[in-house]
């Protein structure tokens, strides 16, 4: 048993502060067992997102000390001792109360997104290394970690005109998948936004599933739209040949 | 009726988004009707997720043997014949076109590597043959998420962290549901023409639980109050293998997957101790000597041989759940486990570092990021976890239609498929077989009703009221302190062993605890408030508790996961029946009724096709000795 400091944030969006409370916590715990215990004990009414509790549903993204990480996945050992920890709500999305936030554009993104079309004479056989890659991005659970820390969001405020790394993610796997017909490219060029990524590589470096998000999504799209949309030998090529 | 609630009409309401749900809800969107769909979290976070093995389908693309006669004949072994034949053939039979139809919706699984490019299968505990199709150890994760985008692009209308509170009925039919949403705790509506529950399980009313803070017993507790028959409630699945420390993640799931792959347990006497514990049913299937288990081990994991070719027979550390998590508390109970309560798992010694990397990322990074076990290295500990609940809503096999018209029910808060114990990898298969066919039956239900009904305001506003309640009452005890006593008084009155004075005690327990709850207080105010939140879910927990030991204490035999100390053989009256609760004016009622029997002949074609064994039927049935 030892005691531990925590400021959380509590309030709506219209008006809120940072809460200070002293906690006494055991070997082993994370911090979302910290939210836990302030619930049973202290305060029950501090909301927050929790499912799993085994970093497999990507409910309880916050901003620990700065970094958004997910509570559950976050061991207190692993924070400095003797410091006081911050526990923020996301910041790239509306709060709702305390630490949780208002997802929903996100929902609405994915729906825009053209969904998987199998070619009409598919043969439903592939090999492993065929799909190694795109199980890579399958791996997501939605935590929206990635697109909290987006600048391309987080500071300049695009959700209207950008996706974000979760749907460049999701796009990949759609456009890299073995026997997918459909063509994302002009959407991804306009409405999803994909030049105003400038590889900064901070949605990689939170992602809680290791997804190398930057260099194996975002760069290999961004190279396919830069094929298509503005490589003059591709595009005279296409003239010629008659081809789309 | 003038809109003091916020109200809105489907034609079917679908309450729960996990598979069940989800499939449920695309087959009734695809036949044309207006579909709801209600989440108690955010879309893409159900349980669901949790689920790592498999989908179990007698997809035979590794083991030509493999056929759906098998798969069925595997599960009722597995569910000691407590199942209803029916669902389990139904479910056999479909669950290789499920799987297949998810792939073309966009699941990516793991492929053979025969050259053949199909879906690969892998073993996993009271299978015959190898037949769980998998994505590595995130299986449930990559159904959801195939659902989910196939539900949305259908036209399904999603209302995320939206909590029902109680059916509606007219006579004996619902028409709706009344709840509230999270965010504003505002509440809400549905009318609808018919309903499929979806709600999952009720891991929440064990105090260790592989299951998240949304199980608790919410379809249950619904159809209970709705009058509703529950059926089989006496059948708890414990899971041998959750997390045993840090304490903060007791329970915590650990795959069967890490067994599949060729993990074996060890007690603190270094004893690969499984080889005791092969009841008679399995004594043919499972290797009797370690040397043979290893060889096949050997032979089958390690060099990928085709298992027609190996004569060995399988590790017994692939039984059946029941069986092995009862192993694990006999070592533990009688001192031979290690230091935080559990017992070795190895997957160290038995494979490369780089293959469990491979082969179980999810697991090696959940020992290496909360407990700073590398799982390449030493040995995991652990011990049983509440797991899944096989009992629930009474249905109809084929349709999936409760006792009140216009409710069905699917996944696992349904009854029947699983008997006394589910096998791994079966309830994925479940819930995509069974979650297609209540979406639609619902459907063709709706077709046929013309208008919405109307809907008492009256009945609303007492709901409204019933509500509030926590936080009208006076500042005493809060949720979350009834809910751990709760917890402790189902572990010990109606966990993994029990005996009549300990479940009659646990009674009066519930009722102590129902007393308190009247009085539960909660501050604040209704907005996105958890201690509201579980002061109302402790409703539906305590109805199955109740009903759990009440029908515990009725089957007077030990049989899969329900073990009676003081009852520890089949018993062949206990064989025929199943456990009903349904609720009554005063209390809950309790009754028996027959269950429905496999053919004879097509037991007969069965057993001439060694797919059944008549001796380990005769077992089960109580007819011989067993135990």
């Amino acid at each position: 048993m030892r005691s531990i400091r925590l400021k959380i944030f509590r309030g709506t969006s219209n008006s809120g502060e940072f809460k200070e409370y002293t906690l006494e916590v055991e070997e082993g715990m994370v911090v979302l067992d910290a939210i836990h215990r302030l619930q049973a004990t202290q305060s029950p009414d501090l909301a927050c997102r929790w499912n799993c509790k085994a970093g497999k549903c990507g409910s309880c993204s916050a901003e620990i000390n700065g970094k958004p990480r997910l509570m559950c996945m976050t061991r207190l050992n692993d924070l400095p001792v003797n410091k006081t920890i911050t526990i923020a709500p996301l910041q790239t999305f509306p709060i709702m109360k305390d630490l949780a936030t208002d997802v929903s554009w996100n929902y609405q993104v994915n729906k825009k997104i053209t969904p998987f079309t199998p070619k009409s004479n598919a043969e439903w056989h592939w090999e492993q290394k065929d799909i190694d890659r795109i199980q890579e991005f399958r791996k997501c659970i939605e935590c929206f970690l990635c697109q909290d820390v987006c600048h391309v969001l987080r500071v300049h405020q695009k959700h209207s005109v950008y996706a974000g790394p979760r749907f460049f993610v999701r796009m990949a796997a759609l456009e890299m998948h073995p026997i997918d017909s459909a063509d994302r490219l002009p959407f991804l060029k306009t409405d999803a936004g994909l030049g105003y990524c400038n590889i900064t590589k901070c949605c990689t470096q939170v992602c809680p599933e290791s997804i190398a998000i930057t260099d194996n999504a975002i760069i290999p799209l961004k190279e396919r739209v830069v094929d298509r949309f503005y490589d003059p030998i591709f595009i005279l090529f296409r003239k010629l040949f008659k081809k789309k | 009726m003038d809109a003091k609630y916020t109200t809105h009409e489907f034609d079917v309401l679908v309450i729960g988004a996990g598979g069940a749900g989800l499939r449920a809800a695309i087959e009734a969107s695809a036949n044309g009707l207006k579909v709801a769909l209600v989440c108690k979290s955010l879309l893409g976070k159900a349980h669901t997720v949790m689920a790592e093995g498999g989908i179990a389908a007698a997809l035979g693309t590794v083991d030509s043997r493999d056929t759906w006669q098998q798969h069925f004949a595997d599960t009722m072994i597995g569910g000691n014949l407590a199942n209803h034949w029916q669902m389990a053939q139904i479910h056999a039979l479909e669950a290789p076109d499920r799987v297949r139809e998810l792939e073309k919706w966009g699941a990516v699984f793991d492929r053979t590597t025969d050259g053949k490019g199909n879906i690969n299968v892998r073993h996993f505990g009271g299978h015959t043959y190898k037949r769980l199709a998998h994505v590595g150890d995130r299986t449930g994760l990559e159904l959801l998420r195939t659902l989910q985008d196939r539900g949305v692009h259908q036209g399904i209308e999603v209302f995320m962290e939206c909590t029902v509170y109680s059916l509606l009925k007219k006579e004996n039919r619902v028409v709706g549901a009344f709840g509230y949403f999270r965010e504003t705790g505002s509440p809400v509506l549905f009318k609808a023409k018919s309903i499929v529950l979806a709600t999952g399980g009720i891991g929440k009313l064990y105090r260790v639980s592989s299951n998240s803070w949304e199980c608790t017993g919410d379809g249950f507790a619904l159809g209970y109050l709705a009058g509703a028959e529950l059926a089989d409630m006496e059948y708890v699945q414990f899971h041998p293998t959750g997390m045993v420390w840090p304490p903060s993640v007791r329970g915590l799931l650990i795959t069967e997957g890490v067994r599949g792959e060729g993990g074996v347990f060890r007690n603190n006497l270094g004893k690969r101790f499984m080889f005791d514990y092969i009841p008679p049913k399995y004594k043919d299937k499972y290797a009797s000597t370690e040397e043979e288990a290893n060889t096949w081990f050997q032979k089958v994991i390690v060099e990928g041989r085709k298992e027609e070719t190996v004569k060995e027979r399988k590790p017994p550390e692939l039984m059946s759940r029941d069986v092995v998590a009862r192993a694990l508390w006999t070592e533990i109970e009688q001192g031979r486990g290690f230091e935080h309560g559990g017992i070795h798992l190895d997957i160290a010694t038995r494979r490369s570092a780089e293959d469990i990397k491979k082969k179980l990322p999810s697991m090696y990074h959940q020992f290496k990021q909360l407990a700073d076990v590398d799982i390449t290295k030493v040995p995991m500990e652990v011990g049983p976890t509440c797991h899944y609940m096989m009992g629930g809503i009474k249905v109809d096999p084929e349709t999936q239609g409760s006792t009140i018209d216009g409710l069905f029910a699917a996944g696992e808060c349904s009854a029947g498929m699983h008997g006394s114990n589910r096998l791994g990898g079966n309830s994925l298969s479940d819930l995509l077989v069974f979650g297609r066919r209540a979406g639609l039956s619902a459907a063709e239900y709706s077709k046929k009703i013309k208008t919405f009904e109307q809907i008492d305001e009256s009945e609303l506003d007492q709901l409204n009221h019933e509500m509030n309640r926590p936080f009208e009452n006076p500042k005493g005890e809060n949720a979350y302190a009834i809910l751990s006593d709760l917890q402790q008084v189902m572990e010990k009155g109606a966990g993994m062993y029990r005996e009549e004075k300990g479940m009659m005690n646990c009674l009066k327990e519930l009722d102590q605890i129902k007393k308190r709850l009247e009085k539960v207080s909660t501050e604040g105010n209704r907005m996105f408030n958890p201690g509201w939140h579980t002061a109302l879910d402790l409703r539906n927990l305590l109805i199955v508790g109740e009903a759990i030991t009440r029908a515990a204490l009725i089957r007077r035999e030990s049989r899969g996961a329900h073990t009676r100390i003081d009852f520890l053989n089949y018993s062949e009256s206990f064989s025929k029946t199943r456990v009903i609760v349904k609720k009554s004016a005063q209390e809950m009622q309790v009754s028996s009724e027959n269950l429905s029997q496999i053919p004879k002949d097509f037991e007969a074609e069965l057993i001439a096709k060694n797919i059944l064994n008549e001796v380990v039927l005769n077992q089960l049935r109580g007819k011989i000795a067993a135990h």
